[in-house]
């Protein structure tokens, strides 16, 4: 230790500074002079450390002395000879998100993960759109966890009262105290976690409470907005704990109960591929008058994405979507229900009962009922009777052991927990992960009782609201950081793998726990691996162990099916309704409101809050940024005296100054009192809501837990209780006169205004009129003749048959872009189709990049927003830029509202992706001064950032207002830890210039360098989009439109095709595939 | 020269109609020299000279100001956005150069028409033509992403092999500016060079007898130099001409040539040069009615000056009225839910103040101009020009903002609104320009003298003829 002339103490690293026996032994090993640069954890020198451990990892014995994981792990699929520089590999891993595991393809470069997708094996993240992608499908928070993995804001050290200590004092402290403990048998010893998927973790905590070490120590899980419902939902019917899934690739009829089943949940990314490929229309194979659709109807409070897509949506409060159940139970004689009280609902409800009963008989097998994890207990007990008699179970519904390791309730776990710590039991509590001082129930007062415990710990991501009230915090280590293992929604178990080292010396719970048992030393790879030996040796496999662990890791997921999550056949037990109307909880009755507690569309419960992408990313149906409200009904808004301002769909606020309509909505802010407590929040008014009802979104007003997290929107946490976390009445709402706040909302013009960017039909019309798209400009109200009014030349405005005749005699009238401009370049490719295979041709010439949007399988989730985002390196811009109608985001997804906005029955909303059109004609590109966007000889609109001079011409030629204008610098140069994740590929924008999707160009390039070597011609299945890969509908096509075999041109000659705003004559290569829907003409017809 | 004689300065025909004289009575060469090279060469600058200069130039600091915080942090300091990309520079832009159209209107295209009534404004006139073109220049480039790239909108040779996009009415923008600023200022210079000699002749001060020397260029007032003097002063103006007509065309391009509903229409061209002559015309009153004033030049700068240019004014003003009309009707008659859409919003949607404020300045209170009493009275047509200058600033406000804030999709639509450093730009320009203009005042001769004489000598024949009538 240097002591200088002062006598003070100079020190170079934490280590050092406390002087521990590694710190010791280190000096005599390494090289002490490098030792100072363990403090500063992203260091030039610690990149390279990073860069070779990642080295290690691949097999290459590396010499690097420096924490590295010492395992190896599994490249997938192609296992490379050796690294080659500037070529990334792809491991299978799996997310963990609230106890389920989704599986992960995790891309990287050089050691540092870059990029995430859904691992295509993997059945949770299934490819959406064709079933020979390398990669699979993905949701927005999969895409986003890549960005948590480098939050520069994760705690980055152990610290005791917010002081840094080293490992190992936490580690004698602690087993200084479970020596204490160990003589009481551990009684005092409370551990608290989050739902617990993992298997290994759920083996280790039972190890820790067995007899040998802790027998009277507990075990507590919390997650806020936990699956509990559904779960006491299948005891109730059932008497056991049963995981439910779906299998929509067999139903024809799908009535949802406020689930948002193709947006959130566990099996999103399944559930939306399968019932999305049996909404798909393509008329190659089959007549347009025979195609069929499934049908979708969607009972719900807030407008969600699945309502948006339904066929027929229904908006209730919350509370009525139970008795909707039971009415439709006893519609359809189901035995034992519970006494129906149609008369209670609201008229539109009751005229729904019978046409959707009988569309539901009509499908005995082929049909599915599915409640939302919000709805209580009784409505999922009821819902498992009502598939039953529907004969639903083992056809489209399935049944298999839990996937939770304990399933539990967890309102009653977090309220006997509390109690504990009120009553001075508690001697020491852990708190793997989570954030219960953030999270949990505000009537518990658990921060209050956990001051109360002598000793505290908590291992989390972040020194978040949780840590600061904990004596000891430990970072944890990011899943993409970890050994660990999880459950999919249907049982399927993957293994966790990490793609670096920790960043931060973060620990995860193995470790942590390791720590209570046995060494601390013990790594997450030998925890985990030595849990699976175990499974492996008692489901009795035969062969090698360690070629099964291998092919797992190769994988990213453990092929044996084990019994238990082999489907059942169940039926519910007799006596299921009474137990079910006694379990369900007392609600506060009135006819004031209604308070709906939601996790929030892009933070989940919090835990996602410091991510700036999620922050960022307009909410797939409000399309607020940086922000949450509280979300009411046009008519609500009405008797609050709430002011918006012409008529309603126009404006759900009143557009600012700045950005307006597409940036800042100023909107007045109400105070919510319900039960004793009061919030205060700003206000939106949302179409399709429903009436009488205001919803909120868990997860924002954080106010500890990094720069991003802190003070964005409000605390919805503060007014929710442990009795009703979900909805309940009782509410009371007051406007705060004069109060404003500003909402940062990147699209506040809901109404096409006449000009059909999006055009929709029923699917009775297309047969009909499959040329409709073009035919009409369908706004939803389908007036014929309506495309008169859109200008430009009117290419289709002849009869269908017609038309038909033509595109027999005539092959170009099949073409989307007329052949004059391409006539050199097909004659080249059917050459040079001839020629492949001879060695030395080259066949690179010849490809016309394009893309199709299918309308009628976008759900607008969101995801391609985030994928692009991660792909392309695109940069945050934060709520004071959003509000100036400055986000970056290359892919937008436009939202409009059809119907009457005062009946939240009638309210559609309809989705669009608007990437780079690639316009044949680019109004850009004549523009611009400098030429620095131009046009690619395979028709891609090409935006040369280093020849930008930033005059913008361009954006204000740009009939879409797609292009993204680096006004400020956005890029963050110097934070290093983002410079790791960010797509080597592709150039990192300086400010003051312009910047546009560019269909993944580098991708294109890289398949091109690909085919041209492999002597092959690019197909489909070699080149997909970031925003492609990522879809999970399948929606977003993608391909080579000189090639009629490609998906794209398939596309193209749709009928439904047509291009926006054809009349301005740009020519686009992106075009959209009209949006059909299947209502039930029993039900439409009475309206 | 000693035996001067007065000699009066209004055609009788004039006279008779009640038509005011160029110049005023009693004036000979040598006392006008005097009268104009006595405001530059006295000894002691005004108080109030010092006092208007120091503010402008404090607004000056302001703009530099502006511009390195500009180019520390980049345009987003600006309330643009997208949709709205442009805003503050280029309706700054477009606003000064076509304040600096009268300039070159006056001297060259009044002097290949033979309008003797030019020459005590032409100078000034161009001076203004001169800082307001280098006010205008100011905004293209630093309105660019990023500005030290500017040269790469000039054709130069250079290894990378790259070249102008020359298709971009932005590539066009920069010949057409930068060719009328180098004629404008050839122009400006030329015709200075008689007066500057005379300013060297007088002036007893070494330093200053130095540097205007060095300026005049050895003028001696030869026949010679006389005779090439005028050729070249008419050569420059049949080449300034065109280009009062060509420069607002191609910046009417920047906006007709793009496929935005409000800016595509073919009605630009005409209507922005008739705009910019109009608002020339009002800045050039601005200045002259108040330097008339303050400096005693009445007898030169004289009623009928004004009222001829209140005509003009009226004139260009009508035409431009006459194109909002045209504008308007297209809309509708296009039958394109576009443009009528754009149409509407302007004159109803949120920015239909700007629209309906316009209306008023730029038709409506110019309509006062029919009557001789308001040409006649010096303050009221000072405060039209003032008016005119708002009017026309507001018209590219809306044609800039209101096209861009709601286009094709309405997805895509936002709004604008300018911050503290889109008007320290702004107010900067103005600064800037006011100062230019009291260091030209001060500095040189502000009214031709050479010019000034001939007119006297002009005017002695037409006296001549009016005395040998008298006999």
């Amino acid at each position: 230790m240097a002591v200088d002339s002062e006598g003070r103490r100079f020190w170079r690293s934490l280590e050092e500074y406390l002087d521990t026996p590694e710190f010791q032994e280190m000096l005599h090993r390494e090289f002490p002079e490098q030792a100072s640069e363990w403090t500063n954890p992203l260091t030039r020198r610690r990149f390279l450390t990073l860069m070779g451990a990642s080295l290690a990892l691949m097999g290459l014995n590396g010499c690097s002395t420096q924490p590295a994981p010492r395992e190896k792990i599994m490249p997938y699929v192609r296992q490379p000879e050796g690294i080659v520089p500037g070529k990334p590999l792809y491991f299978a891993t799996a997310m963990p998100l609230a106890g389920v595991a989704t599986g992960l393809l995790v891309e990287s470069h050089e050691g540092r993960p870059t990029r995430i997708d859904g691992n295509p094996l993997h059945p949770a993240s299934p490819p959406g759109s064709r079933d020979d992608a390398e990669v699979g499908s993905s949701d927005l928070l999969m895409q986003a966890a890549i960005l948590g993995l480098y939050d520069p804001d994760r705690s980055q050290g152990v610290t005791y009262r917010g002081q840094p200590r080293a490992w190992n004092d936490f580690l004698a402290e602690l087993r200084r105290t479970l020596d204490k403990l160990k003589n009481q048998g551990g009684e005092g010893l409370y551990i608290l976690t989050e739902t617990v998927g993992s298997p290994t973790l759920a083996a280790q905590l039972n190890e820790l409470l067995d007899e040998e070490h802790f027998p009277k120590a507990k075990w507590y899980q919390y997650e806020p907005a936990g699956r509990s419902n559904v779960l006491e939902g299948a005891k109730l019917a059932f008497g056991e704990y049963v995981n439910t899934y779906y299998d929509f690739t067999k139903a024809d009829v799908v009535l949802s109960l406020d689930a948002d089943f193709l947006f959130s949940g566990p099996g999103t990314l399944r559930y939306t591929r399968d019932f999305m490929s049996r909404r798909r229309v393509r008329t190659r194979q089959i007549e347009p008058a025979a195609v069929k659709m499934n049908r979708l109807y969607v009972v719900e409070c807030g407008m969600s994405n699945t309502g948006g897509v339904a066929d027929h949506r229904l908006a209730l409060r919350a509370s009525q979507i139970e008795l909707f159940a039971q009415a439709l139970a006893a519609e359809l004689n189901v035995p034992d229900a519970p006494k129906s009280n149609r008369d209670q609902l609201p008229l539109e409800a009751q005229r729904w009962l019978e046409p959707l009963a009988k569309d539901l008989r009509e499908h005995v097998g082929k049909c599915l009922v599915l409640a939302g994890d919000n709805q209580p207990a009784s409505l999922h007990a009821l819902v498992h009777a009502i598939n039953h008699t529907l004969k639903n179970i083992g056809q489209t519904v399935k049944y298999t052991a839990p996937i939770e390791a304990k399933p539990v309730d967890h309102s009653q776990q977090i309220a006997e927990l509390v109690q504990e710590m009120a009553q001075g039991r508690v001697q020491m509590l852990v708190i793997l992960g989570g954030n219960p001082v953030y999270t949990a129930p505000i009537d518990l007062q658990f921060a209050d009782h956990l001051k109360k415990v002598p000793l505290r710990i908590h291992l989390g991501l972040y020194h978040d609201e949780t840590a600061a009230l904990c004596d000891w915090h430990v970072p944890e280590a990011h899943f993409l950081e970890s050994w660990s293992d999880g459950r999919a929604f249907d049982g399927t178990a993957s293994i966790i793998q990490p793609l670096i080292a920790p960043l931060y010396n973060g620990r995860t719970a193995h470790e942590m726990l390791a720590a209570f048992t046995e060494a601390p030393e013990r790594a997450g790879l030998e925890i985990v691996r030595e849990h699976w030996r175990n499974w492996w040796k008692q489901q009795k496999h035969s062969g090698n162990f360690e070629a099964f662990w291998r092919q797992s890791l190769e994988k990213g997921f453990i092929e044996a099916k084990e019994p238990e999550f082999d489907h059942r056949d169940l039926a519910p037990r007799s006596g299921w309704a009474e137990r079910a109307a006694k379990a369900a909880p007392a609600r506060s009755v009135s006819k004031s409101l209604e308070i709906v507690f939601r996790p929030d569309p892009t933070l989940f419960d919090g835990r996602f809050a410091n991510n700036g992408w999620l922050q960022e990313l307009p909410k797939p149906v409000t399309k607020l940024t940086w922000d949450n409200a509280a979300i009411i009904s046009p008519k609500t808004a009405e008797k609050l005296g709430i002011a918006y301002v012409g008529i309603i769909p126009e404006a759900s606020g009143r557009p600012g100054r700045r950005g307006g309509e597409h940036g800042e909505a100023v909107v007045d802010v109400i105070e919510l009192s319900y039960r004793g407590r009061t919030l205060q929040a700003p206000v939106w008014i949302q179409p399709g809501h429903a009436d009488d009802t205001v919803t909120i979104h868990l997860g924002h007003g954080r106010w500890r837990g990094g720069r991003v997290a802190k003070d964005v929107g409000f605390n919805a946490y503060a007014i929710r209780t442990n009795e009703t976390p979900w909805f309940d009445g009782g509410l009371d709402v007051r406007k705060i006169p004069g109060a404003t706040h500003v909402l940062a909302c990147t699209q506040m013009h809901h109404n096409m205004e006449e000009r059909a960017p999006i055009r929709t039909a029923t699917l009775a019309y297309f047969r009909d009129h499959p040329y409709f798209a073009d035919e009409l400009a369908a706004s939803e109200k389908e007036k014929p003749g309506v495309l008169a009014q859109i200008p430009g030349p009117q290419p289709r405005g002849r009869a269908e048959k017609e038309l038909e005749e033509e595109k027999k005699t005539d092959p170009d009238k099949n073409r989307l872009i007329p052949l004059t401009l391409y006539k050199e370049a097909e004659k080249e490719f059917e050459e040079e189709s001839k020629q492949l295979g001879e060695p030395g041709k080259e066949p690179s010439k010849g490809y016309q990049w394009g893309m199709a949007i299918d309308l009628t399988t976008c759900t607008g989730c969101s995801a391609c927003v985030v994928a692009c985002q991660s792909e392309n390196n695109i940069p945050v811009v934060g709520k004071e830029e959003v509000l100036r109608g400055r986000e970056m985001h290359w892919l937008r997804i436009d939202r409009y509202y059809g119907g009457e906005p005062f009946d939240p029955n009638q309210v559609s909303a309809h989705f669009q992706p608007v990437p780079c059109m690639h316009c044949e004609k680019a109004p850009c590109e004549l523009v611009c001064p400098v030429g620095a966007t131009v046009h690619s000889h395979d028709g891609l609109n090409d935006m040369i950032y280093n020849r930008c001079v930033g005059t913008r011409y361009c954006s204000n030629n740009c009939p879409y207002k797609v292009r993204r204008f680096n006004f400020l610098q956005f890029a963050d140069y110097t934070t290093s830890s983002l410079k790791l994740m960010r797509n080597p590929q592709v150039t990192v924008r300086s400010r003051g210039v312009m910047e546009k999707c560019t269909y993944c160009v580098q991708r294109i390039r890289a398949a091109d360098i690909e085919a041209e070597r492999e002597g092959r011609r690019i197909a489909d299945e070699h080149l997909l989009t970031a925003c492609q890969a990522a879809c999970p509908a399948g929606a977003i096509i993608f391909g080579d439109i000189n090639n009629p075999k490609s998906a794209v041109y398939q596309c193209k000659e749709e009928p439904t095709n047509y291009a926006l705003l054809a009349g301005l004559n740009t020519q686009p290569r992106t075009t959209y595939l009209a949006a059909l829907r299947n209502p039930n003409p029993e039900l439409e017809m009475k309206t | 020269m000693t035996q001067e004689t007065e000699i009066p300065l209004t055609h009788p025909k004039e006279a008779s109609e009640g038509i005011p004289p160029v110049m005023g009575p009693g004036y000979t060469f040598r006392s006008i020299s005097e009268k104009i090279s006595s405001i530059t060469l006295a000894r002691r600058t005004p108080r109030a000279w010092w006092l208007g200069f120091a503010v402008t130039f404090a607004f000056t600091l302001l703009l530099l100001y502006t511009i390195l915080y500009l180019l520390f942090q980049g345009v987003g300091i600006w309330g643009i956005n997208v949709p709205v990309a442009w805003g503050f520079a280029i309706i700054n832009f477009v606003w000064w150069i076509g304040i600096g159209h009268a300039g070159t209107l006056i001297s060259a295209i009044l002097l290949l028409l033979h309008q003797k009534w030019r020459t005590s404004i032409n100078r000034f006139a161009e001076a203004m033509t001169l800082f307001a073109v280098a006010n205008a220049g100011l905004f293209p480039l630093f309105h660019m992403g990023r500005p030290w790239f500017f040269y790469w909108l000039l054709p130069y040779p250079n290894t990378m092999r790259v070249w102008p996009q020359f298709r971009s009415p932005l590539v066009w923008d920069v010949f057409a500016v930068s060719t009328y600023g180098t004629v404008s200022l050839l122009f400006w210079y030329v015709g200075l060079i008689p007066d500057l000699a005379t300013l060297r002749d007088r002036a007893r001060n070494r330093f200053v007898q130095i540097i205007y020397g060095i300026m005049a260029m050895g003028w001696r007032g030869s026949a010679y130099h006389w005779k090439r003097y005028e050729m070249t002063y008419l050569i420059l103006a049949a080449l300034a001409t065109p280009l009062v007509l060509s420069v607002h065309t191609v910046v009417s391009f920047d906006f007709s040539v793009a496929i935005l509903p409000g800016w595509h229409s073919t009605i630009f061209p005409p209507y922005f040069v008739a705009g910019a002559i109009y608002s020339g015309f009002a800045m050039v009153l601005v200045l002259a009615i108040p330097l008339r004033t303050f400096y005693g030049l009445q007898d030169f700068i004289t009623m009928r000056h004004l009222q001829n240019m209140a005509k003009v004014t009226l004139a260009t003003g009508l035409i431009v009225g006459y194109g909002y009309g045209i504008e308007a009707f297209m809309g509708f008659y296009s039958g394109n839910i576009y443009e009528k859409f754009t149409q509407l919003n302007r004159m109803f949607g949120p920015y239909a103040v700007y629209y309906w404020a316009l209306i008023f300045c730029n038709v409506i209170a110019i309509q006062s101009l029919w009557f001789k009493s308001v040409r006649n009275n010096p303050v009221w047509l000072f405060l039209i020009s003032l008016i005119v200058l708002v009017g026309m600033w507001l018209e590219r406000y809306v044609i800039v903002i209101t096209s861009l804030h709601r286009d094709f999709l309405p997805s895509s639509w936002g709004n604008y609104a300018p911050t503290v450093w889109d008007w320290t730009m702004y107010l900067g320009t103005i600064g800037f320009f006011l100062a230019l203009m009291f260091l030209f005042v001060r500095l040189l001769p502000m009214i031709s003298i050479s010019e000034m004489q001939t007119l006297l000598a002009e005017s002695k024949e037409a006296g001549e003829v009016t005395t040998e009538e008298k006999r």
